[in-house]
């Protein structure tokens, strides 16, 4: 059983010091502790990515990621992602695309898009599917989460 | 102009600062006028209009994104002339008074579509009589558009909020006229919480942030009757942070909405709750359920359909028609238990004070929540108050309150607010699952090849045996859905049931039973097509016969009918026949499928909705089925909201696709043998098909439903088309399994 440590995390970044376990995910940090609910529990075992957040800007799934390996990597959540006006060019092509249904999945979606194009600004088809097929989305908004990666990747190519 | 059957009794209330309008029982069917005089006077405001414009609108109904709390409040909106920008949407509470709020049975704009245009109906003859005494003009040549009260004849006019005041002191008419049409139907509208959605601000069920919260999650028997024996907390209790371990009551028969036992560990967070709990040896004592696999339940099932079933319907004399037959076709088919396995597994928040109890809940039927907690905290369902949170998927799962419960009786236990969190193991092995079935379908046909007798025998277990245990056969309500009510031109018919057991609790997931029954009728209409040597389309037709409105008898609409009368809601052929035609034709089904494809067809009808499906079905890298296109069209009748009718279409493609190729749920030692992801797999971005086309094709008719019946067609449509590319013949689900 491993015993409650300091650490300091660097959260849409603010620091942010807290008391966990090593092994405790940072999931359960970010909604437990430290009341960001926008990352969800989905699967707990990186099956369905809807606690996907970011870590220096790589797509992680939370659910998976202990706090103790975390170190001084900064963590980007859907809260983070576009401030509060949600301006990052993913959240406003969501919304254009009217993708969402229940909701649920999407923060992960988002946040795996938002990581897909900032590797590979003008995804083809077959990388917008590699990369997003770690994220499920019951409802079944697959096509519009497609059609909004291609407007949001479109509008980052605009000068 | 249509001048409104009275549906509802509104009410005006308390002049105050603006005009509020609510409707003492919004419940339309039980609504007599006698009944609402004794009701007391307790106002639930479903319209409230501010002097600042502000127009606040209430949405009964909850949102698991079928589009609810934008469709309903949008009904009340265009009727009323309003600018939908200045709405609020506030979610109603579970209450009785706003009528029947279970979010099930694709009801809620077929229901409440009367009843919300003549609130804004309502709302917009008392602006307009407000607006004509302020003008000085009669109220007939006014223009009630935008927000505002006009007069055109001297260009004058006058925003809403400042009429609020004085429309709120007027008598609330009796009789108000409704628009011909409202404007913008059927364009896209606002998307009420896409803004929460996409900044992460949305709140579901585990989202309620509370002083003193603490969360708990729950060891539960891994049968269905089994029971706790003993358990050793003290590893669990080491863990820091765990706070208690509780035994919860033991569970019996019936299922209902009860929760099932266990042990619950409640933490100050759900990372030490969730490691309790694996630190928690529990000795669990088997069930009646124990021994049971679903392989033996199989070979039984499969057994029974090849003898006599009982009766449900009998037209001419099937044996002899059969015997005499030409030629006889048979098949059977086997759909698997399902389950809804929604992104959100069951969450919720629950304070119960001494006398209150608050809940905070993504529930589909709050006002069965609120009875069902105050049973199980032993309070008057007065004393529960309860909040519906966003829903982060339902599909039938969330109809039942089970770990509602169980978060008010630890709330009671611990004396503090508890979020109840269940995990993905937990929501596979302990639902409500859709009823697995084994269907033999028998068809004959003669010299001349006329269709002359068609045998429907179904072995399922039922719905009803989660709250009725000795029930164990599928019912009226249930072979209602697609089975009963499946138009039939053919002079011999029987329709068989044979008794399934439930090892499982068995419930409603999205389009419940039509799926089994579009599956047997859908796939053996394809096999009588090709063994006929006729399209599928064509064949389709041949069985349906011509179009024509069924009797009410013929239909088995007293059944049934998904709640709706038959003179609404009739089934009528020849909406079947024109939402085939238009999607055979929108697909090019009858010319080549795309590179490396064969398509697959079949339609149904169902929740007072005819919907066809074609998919261009093609094979993955490693061999497997993968839907290329897809084309789903619906004739749903009038369309409130296009954009979300197209949503739940492409939605209902992908739950069918997980339905045809992955769902399988299956029963060993009475334990449910799935538990996550990869071995209950469900449909990911690489299975979608690269482009899906939505046919809409509106009768015009009254709105029928829109959540699920898009989704019975789906995965026979793809094993059709499975066998065209390939000449195998599936007929027990899934394709490809975990």
């Amino acid at each position: 059983m491993s015993d409650t440590m300091t650490y300091t995390l660097t959260v849409n970044g603010e620091e942010r010091s807290l008391d966990a376990p090593a092994d405790m995910p940072l999931l359960w940090v970010l909604r437990d502790l430290l009341g960001l609910t926008g990352t969800r529990f989905g699967c707990g075992q990186a099956l369905c990515g809807a606690c996907t957040v970011h870590l220096d800007g790589q797509a992680v799934r939370s659910c998976v990621t202990p706090v103790a390996a975390v170190g001084r990597r900064r963590v980007t959540t859907i809260e983070g992602l576009g401030g509060s006006a949600a301006e990052h060019p993913v959240q406003q092509a969501w919304m254009a695309e009217a993708v969402p249904q229940c909701g649920f999945c999407q923060a992960g979606q988002i946040m795996s898009a938002a990581a897909l194009l900032a590797n590979h600004p003008s995804p083809s088809d077959e990388q917008i599917d590699g990369f997003m097929a770690g994220n499920i989305c019951r409802c079944g908004t697959y096509d519009r989460i497609r059609r909004a990666i291609r407007r949001a990747a479109a509008k980052g190519e605009s000068p | 102009m249509s001048t409104l059957t009275r549906r509802g009794f509104l009410v005006g209330l308390g002049a105050g600062t603006g005009l509020v309008l609510g409707a003492q029982r919004a419940d339309a069917r039980s609504l007599e006028p006698a009944a609402v005089a004794a009701i007391p006077f307790e106002p639930n405001a479903w319209v409230r209009l501010e002097p600042t414009g502000e127009l606040v609108l209430t949405c009964s109904r909850s949102e698991m994104g079928q589009g609810v709390r934008a469709t309903l409040p949008w009904i009340v909106a265009a009727e009323m002339g309003a600018d939908f920008d200045r709405v609020t949407v506030v979610q109603a509470p579970g209450d009785e008074r706003f009528g029947n709020q279970n979010t099930d049975g694709s009801t809620s704009i077929r229901e409440f579509w009367p009843l919300l245009r003549e609130l804004g109906a309502t709302a917009r003859w008392m602006l307009a009589e407000a607006g004509a005494a302020k003008l000085g003009v009669p109220v007939e040549g006014l223009v009630v558009e935008d927000h505002h009260v006009s007069d055109p004849a001297s260009q004058r006019s006058i925003p809403f909020g400042e009429l609020a005041s004085a429309a709120a002191a007027l008598e609330v008419p009796h009789h108000v006229e409704l628009r011909p049409e409202l404007a913008h139907a059927g364009k896209a509208l606002p998307f009420t919480d896409a803004r929460a959605i996409v900044d992460g601000s949305a709140v579901f069920g585990a989202d309620t942030l509370l002083d003193d919260l603490v969360v708990a999650v729950v060891a539960r028997p891994p049968d269905l009757g089994g029971h706790v024996v003993s358990f050793d907390d003290t590893a669990a209790r080491a863990v820091p942070g765990v706070l208690d371990v509780i035994e919860l009551p033991r569970w019996r028969a019936p299922a209902m909405f009860k929760e099932v036992g266990g042990v619950a560990v409640v933490a100050t967070n759900t990372w030490a709750a969730m490691k309790g709990r694996a630190a928690l040896p529990i000795t669990f004592a088997k069930g009646k359920q124990g021994g049971s696999t679903t392989e033996g339940d199989e070979v039984a099932m499969r057994a029974l359909v090849d003898t006599r079933g009982r009766r449900k319907r009998k037209v001419g004399n099937v044996e002899r028609a059969l015997d005499r037959a030409e030629r006889v076709h048979t098949a059977v088919y086997e759909v698997p238990h399902l389950v809804h396995a929604p992104m959100e597994p069951p969450a919720c928040v629950v304070s119960f004070t001494d006398d209150h109890c608050e809940v905070w809940a993504p529930v589909q039927a709050p006002q069965r929540t609120r009875k069902q907690v105050a049973a199980a905290v032993g309070l008057s369902h007065k004393k529960v108050t309860v909040n519906v949170t966003l829903l982060g998927g339902g599909f039938g799962r969330k109809s039942k309150p089970d770990f509602v419960r169980e978060a008010a009786i630890l709330s009671k236990a611990v004396g503090r607010p508890v979020r109840m969190q269940w995990d993905r193991a937990d929501d596979i092995r302990h639902s409500y699952y859709h009823a697995c079935s084994i269907q033999r379908m028998d068809a004959g046909f003669d010299e001349e090849a006329s269709l002359v007798a068609w045998r429907h025998r179904v072995c399922s277990p039922s719905i009803f045996s989660t709250f009725v245990p000795f029930i164990q056969r599928p019912q009226g309500m249930e072979l209602g859905m697609g089975l009963m009510d499946f138009a039939l031109d053919v002079p011999n018919i029987a329709f068989e049931t044979h008794p399934a057991p439930s090892r499982v609790r068995i419930g409603w997931m999205r389009s419940v039973y039509n799926i089994n029954h579009a599956f047997a009728n859908q796939c053996f209409v394809d096999e009588l097509a090709r063994g006929e040597g006729i399209s599928t389309p064509a064949m389709l037709k041949r069985v349906l016969g011509p179009p024509r409105i069924l009797t009410e008898r013929e239909a088995h609409a007293n059944i049934m009918n998904y709640g709706s009368s038959h003179q609404e809601h009739p089934v009528d052929v020849g909406r079947w026949y024109a939402i085939v035609d238009a999607v055979v034709e929108a697909s090019g089904y009858e010319g080549e499928a795309p590179d490396g494809c064969a398509f697959g067809f079949a339609a149904h009808a169902s929740f007072n909705s005819y919907c066809a499906c074609v998919v261009a079905v093609g094979k993955d890298a490693q061999g497997r089925p993968r839907v290329e296109e897809a084309w789903i069209g619906i004739d749903c009748g009038q369309v409130m909201n296009e954009d979300r009718v197209r949503a739940q279409m492409e939605g209902a493609v992908i739950f069918g696709i997980s339905i045809a190729l992955y769902g399988r749920i299956s029963v060993d030692d009475g334990a449910v043998q799935q538990g996550n992801f990869d071995d209950y797999p469900v449909a990911r971005i690489t299975d979608a098909p690269r482009k899906t086309h939505v046919v809409l094709a509106s009768s015009g008719e009254a709105p029928g439903g829109v959540g699920e019946p898009g989704v019975p067609p789906v995965a026979p449509a793809i094993v059709n088309g499975w066998y065209a590319l390939t000449g195998e013949r599936v007929r027990k689900l899934p394709l490809v399994g975990s």
